[in-house]
């Protein structure tokens, strides 16, 4: 059981990493670039501008705790 | 284009993890003798190989579309990760990565760890340099194999991992030493924003949108997301100054 626990924590940090938020807003950008793309609305924009909040935000909370 | 930017990518990824094996490689193998060391980096280089061979063939087998999605989002994510850390380095935030440090760290370890002989190895030696070369060398077969599938050409991704991997140990036979003058953060920064801009094109892709300008859209995400990094090593190391010099003040 703590393999199966170290090797699944072995790859959440690997991927994820020590800010969990960056993988969360990836990913509901990316949701709502389908369902925008679903509608026929072009959404091409959407992920680079979400990849400057996430980012933004994730450096923010790092300085602030430096501050 | 794409594949400049693939061997490319892979080249400078892998150079920067094979620098930080090679350091703890070094000490190890300087401070312990050679033997068990090497037989760790072998054997870490058979368990990536196991690793790849088995993950690969499995990554071509997914649809085109759901790989661009599930391979975009991972790269993105990772990526952002490698950008955030270069970033923080870069304004002051974080301690740059010192290799010589490390080495010397690593090398005091070495020494004073007692000697456990396992299988006829010195297990300390064993250990780190498979741990050491094993971890590394799993961002290089992340970052390979990611990239290769999509772009259809693992051989052509993994042409620029060989390249940085001859490089980098024959730099370390030469020199014996751990390599401090190589501009890590700065390879980590290029690394960290090309992961980020196949990550965007791809998962975008994936989900369903058109890029204005196809492929070439990517020289444009790459633009802007090498804009908005260095925005924010600039803004970030005017905070860090202020910052430091307040606490002189007080």
């Amino acid at each position: 059981m703590s393999f199966i626990k170290n090797f699944g924590l072995f790859w959440y940090d690997f991927v994820v990493g020590d800010d969990w938020s960056v993988a969360v807003g990836i990913v509901i950008a990316l949701i709502i670039t389908a369902l925008l793309e679903h509608q026929n609305i072009t959404a091409w924009w959407l992920m680079p501008v979400a990849v400057v909040l996430v980012l933004a935000m994730s450096l923010w909370r790092v300085t602030q705790k430096a501050d | 284009m794409s594949a400049v930017f693939l061997v490319l990518s892979t080249f400078l990824a892998s150079a920067v993890e094979m620098v930080e094996a090679l350091t703890i490689v070094l000490a190890v193998g300087i401070s312990r003798g050679w033997r068990s060391t090497l037989i760790g980096v072998g054997s870490a280089i058979i368990a990536l190989a196991i690793v790849v061979s088995l993950l690969g063939p499995a990554l071509t087998r997914i649809p085109i579309n759901d790989l661009r999605v599930f391979v975009g989002a991972l790269l993105l994510i990772f990526g952002l990760q490698w950008l955030r850390k270069a970033i923080l380095r870069a304004s002051g935030y974080k301690a740059l990565h010192d290799e010589a440090a490390i080495y010397q760290r690593e090398l005091a370890e070495a020494k004073s760890a007692a000697t456990v002989v396992r299988a006829d190895l010195d297990w300390y030696s064993f250990t780190l340099s498979f741990k050491g070369v094993f971890l590394e060398g799993l961002e290089v077969a992340f970052i390979v194999l990611t990239f290769g599938s999509i772009h259809g050409d693992i051989p052509l991704a993994a042409v620029g991992a060989a390249a940085a991997i001859v490089i980098v140990g024959l730099a370390g036979i030469l020199v014996h030493a751990p390599l401090a003058r190589v501009p890590e953060n700065t390879m980590k920064f290029s690394v960290g924003a090309m992961l980020t801009t196949f990550g965007t094109f791809w998962a975008a892709e994936g989900v369903g949108v058109n890029w204005p300008g196809s492929d070439a859209a990517i020289l444009g995400i790459l633009a802007f997301v090498l804009v908005i990094s260095f925005g924010f090593v600039a803004s970030l190391r005017q905070q860090h100054t202020r910052l430091v010099v307040a606490e002189k003040e007080a």
